[in-house]
């Protein structure tokens, strides 16, 4: 039981991060971002590149490759998305799967389209004891990372100004640019968010595999997709409620499900998304954004 | 102080304005009339620039600031309280005023203006941590008067303030009104309750299907004009009005 609960806990937490991702852009600019997953694939690189061609210690190459999603997340607003901003929310899209198959186009042409080994420290995979229970170092690093992000963020939009400011723009933009709110900043600030935890669950995504590749962005990408429409799109702790219990379904799945259909794990898990498509179309938790365009 | 000039916007294909001109002097207040429809949000989105005008000219405390951002617009000093009072709903009233003193923010001052706030709309004080969402229609339009004072605007503008409230708010927020008048606001006021817009007004502006159709102080318009053919349609008394 406490090893179901804490592969659940760090199983969930991975994906409340990845989720939180998504949704931290989409409440401002209403963007469901098809280049988030290829944030978490940079850090990804910039794990293996770092890692292998330079003597940095390993915890100064996980802060730089953090960094380097959050860069790439904030240079794709600047370059690619502020322009077409005013157009239509379709342009966003477009712009945005342009952006995607870009990038992987990039890690396939100037990298490699076959795997890269990425070298993390050894005791990122030990096993500790916790509880009776012997998990990787990994899962409870997850767990950790989690509850600091989640802590931190919550602050941040609680008692900052910007963090008031970014709530109010999620709910209303345009009056939020009449209080002096500038747009650019707030969007800004979203993206760089959204790298950072694209570039935090790049680091343990990767440690789950030791490898990248350029494809490496699209399983997550799923994943948040799939958490948003369990928590609801509408609002961060949304996104967050909907990792978790995406987690803790998919391991309920992976335990109670006979060995016979076990492979069909995933067809399960798309039935309870259909499920909740359905009958609660605007997930678990409502949340108040509106529909506001921003423009 | 505020000088509009020539200004002409449209939503799309459809033109909202067709010209329009007027002019704020410091210390006045403006009521600018007309039907639903007429273009007086329109212009007070082209001022505030929520919406860029496509021709004409906005001067502010002698900058041009046509087309630019509402967020450098604020910053001057021109503040707009929006249709519809469009507070937001799931911040609370702390946090309503806290963003409304965003471009001036000062760590002194602000206490202060928040005092100040707290003895012109006290419910606000009662409920400085609830959710705004959570405020009457009326309680709403005084968090976003007061949410505008936050700024210390120069210049005040209110689109329909009075818009949904029972006739006793109304009383309150023209009072409200007065008062910031005579504590020396500039206000520009857009109404569609022209008779109690007029009784506070220096001075009016009368907008028809985006034009100016008159301007003058209440008394040459009531005098001028039949009030209900502004209102009700009839190009009775219009024709002979010259602006």
């Amino acid at each position: 039981m406490n090893e179901f609960i804490i592969n659940t806990l760090s199983l969930g937490s991975l994906y409340a991060l990845i989720a939180l991702g998504l949704v931290f852009v989409y409440g401002i600019l209403k963007l469901v971002n098809f280049a988030y997953g290829e944030y978490i694939m940079t850090a990804g690189y910039g794990l293996f590149l770092l890692g292998t061609y330079t003597p940095l210690p390993w915890w100064s190459v996980m802060l730089l490759s953090v960094a380097l999603a959050a860069l790439m997340s904030y240079l794709t607003e600047l370059i690619a998305f502020r322009p077409v901003r005013t157009k239509s929310l379709t342009a966003m899209l477009v712009t945005s799967f342009a952006v995607s198959v870009l990038l992987q186009n990039a890690a396939l042409l100037f990298i490699s389209p076959r795997s890269r080994a990425v070298q993390l420290p050894a005791a990122f995979n030990q096993s500790v004891a916790l509880l009776g229970v012997t998990t990787p170092l990994r899962n409870l690093l997850t767990i950790g990372t989690t509850v600091a992000l989640l802590v931190g963020l919550t602050l941040l939009m609680k008692y900052t100004v910007l963090g008031i400011a970014m709530r109010a723009a999620s709910d209303k933009f345009s009056t939020t640019r009449l209080m002096g709110v500038p747009a650019n900043l707030v969007i800004s600030v979203a993206f760089i968010i959204s790298g950072l935890l694209a570039g935090v669950v790049s680091v343990f995504w990767v440690g789950r595999s030791a490898s990248v590749d350029p494809l490496i962005g699209f399983t997550p990408l799923l994943i948040a997709f799939i958490a948003t429409v369990i928590g609801g799109m509408r609002s961060l702790v949304g996104a967050v409620a909907g990792g978790y219990v995406y987690g803790l379904l998919f391991n309920v799945l992976s335990i109670t499900l006979p060995a016979s259909v076990i492979n069909y794990r995933d067809a399960f898990m798309f039935l309870i998304v259909i499920l909740f498509l359905l009958l609660r179309p605007e997930g678990l938790i409502r949340g108040s954004y509106t529909e506001e365009r921003v423009g | 102080m505020l000088t509009v000039n020539d200004l002409h916007a449209s939503y799309g294909a459809i033109k909202a304005l067709h010209g329009v001109s007027l002019e704020v002097e410091e210390g006045e207040l403006v009521a600018l009339l007309g039907t639903n429809g007429a273009g007086k949000s329109t212009t007070l989105k082209s001022i505030s620039g929520v919406l860029r005008p496509l021709a004409g000219t906005v001067r502010f405390l002698g900058d041009e600031i046509t087309g630019r951002k509402p967020e450098a617009i604020v910053k001057k000093g021109l503040s707009l309280v929006p249709e519809g009072r469009d507070i937001f709903g799931s911040l609370t009233v702390a946090e309503n005023l806290r963003l409304g003193a965003f471009s001036s923010y000062e760590r002194n001052r602000y206490q202060e203006d928040l005092e100040e706030q707290f003895a012109l709309f006290p419910i606000l004080k009662e409920r400085f941590n609830q959710p705004g969402g959570q405020l009457s229609g009326g309680e709403q339009q005084q968090l976003a008067i007061a949410r505008a004072l936050m700024s210390r605007p120069k210049l005040l503008m209110l689109d329909e303030p009075s818009l949904g409230l029972s006739p006793a708010l109304v009383d309150q927020i023209f009072a409200l009104i007065e008062t910031l008048r005579d504590r020396g606001t500039t206000i520009l006021l857009v109404e569609q309750n022209a008779e109690r817009a007029l009784e506070i007004a220096d001075r009016a502006y009368v907008l028809k299907n985006g034009l100016i159709k008159f301007s003058g102080t209440p008394q040459q318009l009531e005098s001028e004009l039949d009030l209900a053919s502004v209102y009700f349609g009839g190009e009775e008394g219009m024709g002979e009005v010259t602006v």
